[in-house]
């Protein structure tokens, strides 16, 4: 591996490699973001639930 | 003692508790073998002699491919306990397992066409291999569209458990496919009884971007089956007390 332009280079094959290499990498990052979002989403619907049942049961 | 912390595993909170704490020592080590499948793969490893850099695309399709058998393995079993046992659990990590199942189902066939095309000179063929990968494929799309068509979710399940236990026939298929008929596919590399016909710094990197991938599956798996398991119980005392104490 002689310079970072050879690198990129990959012997002629740089799309076939690099679009290869995105494509898994944006499926992945995917993958954990869009369970982390959902995550935050759930804990808001659930702290409302709850602060419901508390002002319900109080009255 | 083992069937007790099988029993302990089947409990909602303690399964919650026990993953939350799992989950940042996961994503270290699953981060620290990517950088170092990687760079391995990229950078260390020679051009193949055939091939040229072209079959670097390997240190992303086989993980991949394998992965979308080895989900699909560990969705049957957890069919076959949440048929047996009831457990629910089981049946979250099964319906949990499926979407990452069909990405690393289609990556495998993506990349695969990607380094298909400067290969073999075509972007598919319809050859036993690539064609029981595509089945494989519908058959995790077929399970999240068959689970989230029934309302009752323990019902839909066992729907599932059932569904995920007939497709495995095409496991087999999948892996001996190369074998059996004869295609424009490489056959196996790495799987063979003698040594395997791959150089070692070609080899390392892979085996380590296998690993990677099978802690990325149990990352996924586990962030979703914690969200499930919280919406499915937020009614009961153990989510009202994780809330309570501000988390």
């Amino acid at each position: 591996m002689g310079s970072f332009n050879e690198f990129i280079h990959m012997g002629g094959y740089a799309s076939y490699v690099w679009s290869s290499y995105g494509i898994v990498l944006l499926a992945f990052g995917l993958s954990i973001i869009l369970p982390l979002r959902e995550k935050r989403q759930l804990e808001k619907r659930i702290r409302r639930i709850i602060q419901n049942e508390q002002s319900s049961s109080s009255e | 003692m083992i069937m007790r912390f099988i029993y302990q595993l089947g409990s909602p909170p303690y399964f919650y508790a026990l993953s939350g704490r799992l989950l940042p020592w996961l994503s270290g080590i699953c981060l620290i073998l990517f950088a170092t499948g990687l760079y391995g793969g990229l950078v260390l490893a020679p051009a193949d002699y055939q091939q040229g850099d072209s079959f670097r695309i390997i240190y992303i399709h086989v993980p991949a491919a394998w992965m979308s058998m080895f989900v699909y393995m560990v969705m049957a079993f957890s069919g076959a306990m949440a048929l047996i046992w009831r457990i629910k659990i089981a049946e979250i990590i099964l319906i949990n397992s499926a979407h990452i199942g069909a990405v690393f189902t289609f990556l495998a066939l993506v990349t695969g066409s990607i380094w298909g095309k400067p290969m073999w000179g075509t972007w598919w063929v319809w050859d036993a291999r690539l064609t029981s990968e595509l089945l494989l494929l519908f058959l995790y799309l077929g399970v999240l569209a068959l689970y989230s068509a029934i309302d009752d979710k323990r019902k839909a399940a066992r729907a599932v458990a059932i569904l995920a236990l007939v497709g495995v026939v095409n496991i087999p298929i999948i892996h001996y496919s190369v074998e059996w008929w004869s295609t424009l596919h490489q056959g196996p590399t790495i799987t063979k009884f003698d040594k395997p016909s791959i150089d070692t710094r070609m080899l390392i990197p892979l085996l380590l971007m296998a690993v990677a991938h099978k802690f990325l599956y149990a990352i996924v798996v586990l962030l979703r089956a914690r969200n499930d398991l919280l919406w499915r119980e937020r009614r009961s005392q153990w989510v009202a007390t994780l809330f309570k104490d501000g988390s």
